[in-house]
């Protein structure tokens, strides 16, 4: 027998065993009409270059996805990102949400809670509550969970430079529900890396940020092991403007970085390698996207693997969270948008994503309404329970074009990837300004071809009605800013100050030397020290990033 | 006849910072001079650089949401410091029913997602209220 013919006999034994413990959605699976659908669909002959390059789900290379059994045992996590206004209201919408039979939830901040500063500070105006929700102290975090049994339900986090902070509320929020920081489950984004080149939301320099980071990952070993402690993000460079090669390359590249940053810091691989998630987009080259996602997994595995020996299949894993494309919306002729997102998120299940966020028609007028929410909801619940796709594991394997471009993809990311390592890693690259420039150029040429007509935006630039867009749009309240001023105010007034300080001067002492962060975030938010208040603390001791100009 | 000076802003906290950059490499190329101010500009920020970078247009880029404070406050210090002959353009994720209300406080012109680099291309050229 051949070794792979041998591989493939043990990994059936394998999945095998482990459908009879957990088993599979159906006992069989069939086409609409009737014909029987295989778990995995292999070449005639496979030889070793496939064992090589494709090789078997669950196991390395994970080309052909991270899971023995994927969607066959569970579709992916449906978990769309909300979050705006006060706490109360997104409460509202998180229960709304899980009641129409969301899986996960997936917590949007306003600004200021994501830069660290509370509501009523200065810098805060006009942007409280509205892109997120504003969450300034414990309390909000309180209200924001609010019967949400948070053993039951996994919360990812957009939140980066205030990471661990936002984090150290979840963790107090479930000893108040009875709930073990053990038990937790969910993501923080916590990628601070790709705010410097993408995304904006930056606040300390890179060495304390990245010093911070490695203390999160060190603490949830040891105290929050179920949980994700970084979801490294290629979204928001593909927002930004970047090709799929250059998003892939950007994004692995940081994740060398922290899994650097880490080992130097003197973890073991696989004691933190385990818990490292993906971010990725899902755009509108429909092919070229479900090879990205192969192409990135197994390029990962393979870095993971050669450069720091790490030896837990969980380490070599790339496990990713997939939101359609927000920059392909158009603001014209919006219902369309239904159906980009509708193909955006099939290529991201082609390409085996864990978990999905799909865009609602009108985010490029606004916050999304509850009745767009819903469709877009609804789109995941078509794809996955009516279309068949989830029945049988990545069924555009083989494909002559698909694997092509995965070889390609792979292929060019890491060129860029070995361009990165010249420079000394992607925290110089983009101190540099050589990761920014090369997004910018590319979103510059995506605009050139749009204008000049070469790419095609149906309703934009071809195919045009003046049709004003009569639909209800979401207006946030400036309310919001007003009341959580006042509840902050009370807040203030109401806890035990001496505390306060006293976790803030701790919190002092260990950032200057070299202690773990996360029990001196703890002791401060339970105490009800305000985001703003630890922040302060840190820009005290870090300072604050100054961003290279690139243009 | 010299170079038009275009300010490139961010006001307020938001990181979205593609379309300003695009729009600023676009009046490059159309032959403008463009100072990008860079992220996380206060309002007060964005008039002294405006004041002392002797701009002849502001083009002011928000799309959290923030403009209906941000837009306005710019205004406000614009006409106190008495650059009156500043032409203000703005853009971003602004609401069609927003946009009135923006104009009235002296925003010459909104370009929502989708607007051709071009269409600001000839609006500021046509638009210009100093002499170049």
């Amino acid at each position: 027998m051949s070794d792979f013919a041998e591989k493939l006999k043990a990994w059936q034994a394998k999945v095998d065993k482990l459908a009879a413990k957990h088993p599979e959605r159906k006992p069989q699976f069939t086409t609409i009409s009737g014909l029987p659908v295989d778990r995995l669909y292999l070449p005639e002959n496979p030889g070793e270059d496939y064992a090589a390059k494709l090789g078997l789900p669950g196991e390395y290379p994970f080309t052909r996805g991270v899971q023995p059994t994927m969607y066959r045992g569970r579709f992916w996590t449906m978990r769309q990102y909300a979050g705006f206004a006060s706490a109360a209201e997104s409460n509202r919408r998180y229960r709304y949400l899980l009641e129409q039979g969301q899986t996960g939830l997936s917590v949007a901040f306003d600004l200021p809670t994501q830069i660290g500063y509370d509501a009523d500070h200065d810098m805060a105006r006009g942007e409280v509550g509205k892109v997120g929700v504003s969450i300034s102290s414990l309390r909000d975090m309180e209200i924001l969970f609010d019967q949400i049994p948070l053993d039951k339900v996994s919360t990812s986090m957009t939140i980066n430079a205030p990471a661990g902070i936002l984090l150290a509320m979840y963790i107090a929020v479930a000893e108040k529900q009875g709930v073990k920081p053990d038990q937790l489950r969910g993501t923080i984004q916590n990628d601070i890396l790709k705010e410097y080149s993408s995304r904006g939301t930056y606040i300390f320099p890179p060495k304390p940020s990245m010093r911070i980071i490695t203390n999160i990952f060190a603490y949830c070993a040891a105290e929050v092991p179920q949980w994700n402690t970084i979801s490294i993000s290629g979204y928001h460079i593909r927002e930004a403007g970047s090709t799929a090669v250059q998003e892939v390359a950007f994004t692995l590249a940081n994740g060398l970085a922290y899994v650097k940053a880490a080992v130097e810091a003197g973890l073991d691989v696989d004691a933190f390698g385990p818990r490292l998630s993906f971010f990725f987009n899902a755009h509108l080259d429909f092919l070229e996207e479900v090879a990205k996602y192969r192409a990135a997994r197994r390029l990962w595995a393979r870095l993971m693997k050669e450069r720091f020996g790490a030896k837990d299949p969980r380490s070599l894993m790339v496990r990713f969270h997939t939101q359609t494309a927000g920059c392909s919306l158009t603001a014209q002729q919006p219902a369309n948008n239904i159906v980009r997102v509708a193909f955006q998120a099939m290529s991201a299940v082609l390409g085996g994503t864990q978990s999905l966020h799909t865009n609602s028609m009108d985010e490029a007028l606004s916050l999304p309404t509850t009745e767009a929410v819903t469709i877009a909801l609804r789109t995941q619940q078509i794809i996955a329970y009516e279309t068949g796709v989830g029945d049988t594991i990545d069924p555009l394997a083989g494909s002559y074009y698909v694997e092509r471009l995965t070889d390609e993809i792979e292929r060019q990311a890491e060129e860029y990837i070995k361009k990165i390592d010249e420079m000394g890693g992607a925290p110089e690259a983009i101190e540099r300004g050589f990761v920014q420039r090369e997004i910018q150029q590319s979103a510059y040429d995506y605009q050139k071809a749009i204008e000049s007509g070469e790419r095609v935006v149906v309703g934009m630039n071809k195919f045009v009605t003046k049709e004003p867009f009569t639909g209800k749009l979401l207006r946030v309240d400036p309310q919001v800013r007003e009341d959580q001023a006042a509840a902050l105010a009370k807040l203030r007034a109401e806890r035990d100050q001496a505390a306060v300080d006293q976790g803030l001067a701790a919190l002092k002492a260990a950032a200057q030397d070299d202690s773990n962060l996360m029990p001196h975030f703890l002791a401060c938010v339970r105490a009800y020290a305000t985001l703003g208040e630890i922040c302060d603390t840190l820009r005290g001791v870090f300072g604050e990033y100054r961003a290279p100009s690139t243009i | 006849m010299r170079k038009i000076r275009v300010l490139a802003a961010k006001p307020g906290l938001d990181g979205h910072d593609r379309g300003i950059k695009v729009i600023a490499a676009a009046l490059r190329d159309a032959g403008m001079e463009v100072i990008y101010t860079g992220l996380r500009q206060t309002p007060e920020q964005i008039v002294a650089a405006a004041e002392q970078e002797d701009v002849d247009v502001i083009a002011l880029s928000v799309l959290s949401g923030a403009h209906d404070y941000l837009f306005p406050k710019v205004m406000e210090l614009m006409r106190a410091k008495g650059l009156d002959d500043v032409l203000v353009i703005g853009g971003g994720i602004i609401p069609e029913e927003d946009i009135p209300g923006l104009k009235s406080v002296g925003i010459a012109e909104v370009f929502g997602p989708g607007t051709a680099t071009t269409a600001i291309v000839d609006y500021i050229t046509a638009n210009l209220k100093r002499q170049v």
